[in-house]
């Protein structure tokens, strides 16, 4: 086990090694010159104007070796410093991005469990039912290939511009003052209904694919047959072939991960949800690059989190990683 | 499409039909996939649906006299006669915006899903057969590209691109898309390094790539299709993310552009729909239709899952 999480960890370490490391050369070295893009954006602003061409000499430390410059972006990073924002400035680009981070999480975080467990149980619940089977399976692979942001649109549409059911945009009202009081609480909850709902439908299709898929696969194998032969019930065959396809759909859960958050920004987006992918949807509009290269910074951190998540609970299903080195996600 | 099925598709197509080598029993296995294919409503269906798209991508923009950005007609029409997709907030024709959008979804699924399907197998082929450090090496280079989410990367090389084409756009999608591919042909290339029938070629003095490309990877060439298939759908949905947040192609029309602008300028609570329900139905529809598609070819390749 120790071995096990010492390479996840390891690998961890480096992917966010390489992600800084990206993170710090894409603006070095692409064609063009940011400094003169954002200042010629800040220019309309003449208070900042001129802090900013100090700062940003500072930051990209032209005058500086090159090694010199890593080192010192390495050495911002971990102190906190993502420089500051331009569209917000002269607010500092963490916290900006710690205000919007909630709302992200409110919408990815129930989504994401709530799709797997449902989609499991359904998949698992269809597969081999003939009737179910040939519905679930087109819904389904209809629902997976739906790009996130077109069942936005859609639930936006027809539930919010046609039937006026839910609102259109936004985290809470304009009028409403956030606060803890029951109606606020409500006036959110309607608001984070329809991106969640969006969400919860596409992952829900891909979960309840793979999951009968497995089952199908599973019902082949040689224990599954050996159990039937020995007479037992199909009830009790059907749960152990849950339990082995289960171990797959966690792997699925973390390969997926990224695509998940990718498909959580563009349905803020649709939505005008006030988290991490509207605020990168300002910051391209406002070409505000320190805002771009945080968020994606908060990002990597978030996906390399949940991964480590989904082994812990990996250990805690599968036996085989608590004795070897084997298996794992 | 979940992972999962890509994984246990794996774990099902390989070795099971692998060990024949080449010759009359080849030939016969093609045959007889031919004749189940023909026969397989899925497979049809999904190839039927994909090539009207193609049509309608090949001759759409033929149809139309001007191009997709010009401001041909009045603003906000109706679909009708004259403007079969109706027109854009600002008068310009929604359907000629459509083709030419279709164009670049299959340019992007077809450039990023081959590339991305090139580098995969030629990582997974490399460390499954020479395994030991090199193994190694590549092994920790896929985890950790597999970690890195795609689009995130994606976002920051955009972002300080000042001009952003369809083809820069696929290649830096396969450029950050092929560990699934890699990890997956790298066990299966390891199931078979070891077969009889290699150990023969190499007896008989041929070098790697040699058995790599005529042992190895025609016992898996179903698979290797499968996978073709599933990066496209992936690629044409990635692009489609990248195009909605406002990072898509500065000169052409993509149907991802097609939807950021109409979110953009009010389509929504307007109530414009024949501006944002084609591009989504499109992409929809041909991802769909490959997802499907490859249902049906896992049926006709293996024979556990043919419906008798």
């Amino acid at each position: 086990m120790r071995q096990y999480f010492q390479r996840k960890l390891g690998i961890y370490a480096l992917t966010f090694f390489v992600a800084v490391t990206v993170d710090w050369v894409i603006p070095r070295f692409m064609p063009g010159d940011p400094v003169q893009t954002m200042l010629a954006r800040a220019s309309l602003r003449p208070e900042a104007s001129e802090a900013m061409q100090a700062y940003y000499t500072g930051v990209f430390g032209l005058d500086v070796p090159i090694w010199r410059q890593y080192l010192n972006f390495w050495n911002a990073l971990l102190h906190g410093d993502l420089g500051v924002s331009i569209w917000l400035f002269p607010q500092p680009v963490t916290s900006v991005i710690l205000r919007a981070i909630p709302y992200t999480l409110a919408l990815l975080v129930p989504a994401i469990l709530l799709s797997w467990w449902a989609g499991n149980k359904f998949g698992a619940y269809a597969a081999r039912r003939r009737w179910l089977d040939n519905t679930v399976l087109p819904v389904g692979y209809v629902l997976t290939a739906t790009p996130y942001m077109w069942l936005g649109i859609l639930l936006a549409w027809a539930l919010a511009t046609v039937a006026g059911i839910f609102p259109i945009a936004g985290g809470y009202s304009f009028d409403v003052e956030p606060s803890w009081s029951p109606s606020f609480l409500v006036n959110l909850a309607r608001h984070w209904f329809l991106p969640f709902a969006s969400l919860f439908l596409v992952m829900f299709g891909g979960w309840a694919i793979g999951m009968r898929n497995l089952i199908i696969y599973e019902l082949e194998a040689d224990y599954s047959h050996y159990l039937e032969a020995l007479g037992a019930p199909q009830r009790l065959v059907r749960r152990y072939a849950f339990n082995n396809a289960l171990l797959p759909q966690l792997t699925g859960l973390a390969l997926q991960l990224g695509v998940i958050v990718a498909g959580a920004l563009v349905t803020e987006i649709v939505f005008s949800y006030p988290g991490l992918g509207y605020l990168i949807l300002q910051a391209i509009n406002n070409q505000d690059f320190f805002l771009i290269q945080g968020a994606f910074l908060f990002i990597i951190v978030g996906v390399l989190l949940a991964n480590f998540l989904v082994d812990v609970v990996y250990v805690l299903v599968d036996p085989r990683t608590r004795v070897g080195m084997r298996g794992g996600a | 499409m979940s992972v999962s099925d890509q994984e246990e598709l794996a774990a099902a197509t390989p070795a099971a039909a692998a060990a024949t080598p080449v010759t009359v029993a080849e030939l016969r296995a093609s045959r007889e996939a031919l004749h189940f294919a023909r026969r397989n409503r899925k497979l049809l269906l999904g190839a039927g649906v994909v090539l009207a798209f193609l049509v309608v991508a090949a001759v759409g923009p033929l149809l139309t006299d001007h191009g997709p950005n010009e401001y041909v007609g009045p603003p906000a029409q109706r679909p009708s006669a004259d403007w079969w997709f109706g027109t854009t907030m600002f008068g310009q024709d929604v359907f000629a915006q459509f083709a030419h959008g279709l164009r670049s979804t299959f340019l992007v699924g077809l450039l990023g899903g081959g590339l991305a399907a090139v580098i995969g197998m030629t990582i997974g082929f490399t460390a499954g057969y020479r395994g030991g450090i090199t193994d190694e090496v590549l092994n920790m280079v896929t985890n950790v590209v597999l970690v890195i989410p795609t689009l995130a990367v994606l976002l920051i090389i955009a972002t300080y691109l000042r001009v952003r084409g369809v083809v820069p756009e696929a290649i830096f999608i396969a450029a950050f898309s092929w560990p699934w591919v890699a990890r997956a042909i790298r066990a299966q290339t390891f199931s078979l390094r070891s077969r009889d029938f290699v150990d023969l070629a190499r007896l008989s003095g041929a070098g790697g790539a040699r058995i790599v490309f005529r042992e190895i990877a025609p016992n898996m060439s179903s698979y290797l299709f499968m996978t073709f298939i599933l990066l496209f759908g992936g690629a044409v949905l990635t692009a489609a993310m990248l195009d909605f947040i406002g990072l898509g192609p500065t000169d052409g029309m993509s149907l991802g552009l097609m939807m950021n602008n109409a979110v953009l300028w009010s389509a929504l609570p307007l109530g414009m729909w024949w501006w944002f329900v084609p591009p989504g139905l499109g992409i929809t529809m041909i991802v769909g239709a490959l997802y499907i598609m490859n249902v049906g070819l896992d049926e006709v390749f293996n024979p556990k899952l043919r419906e008798l």
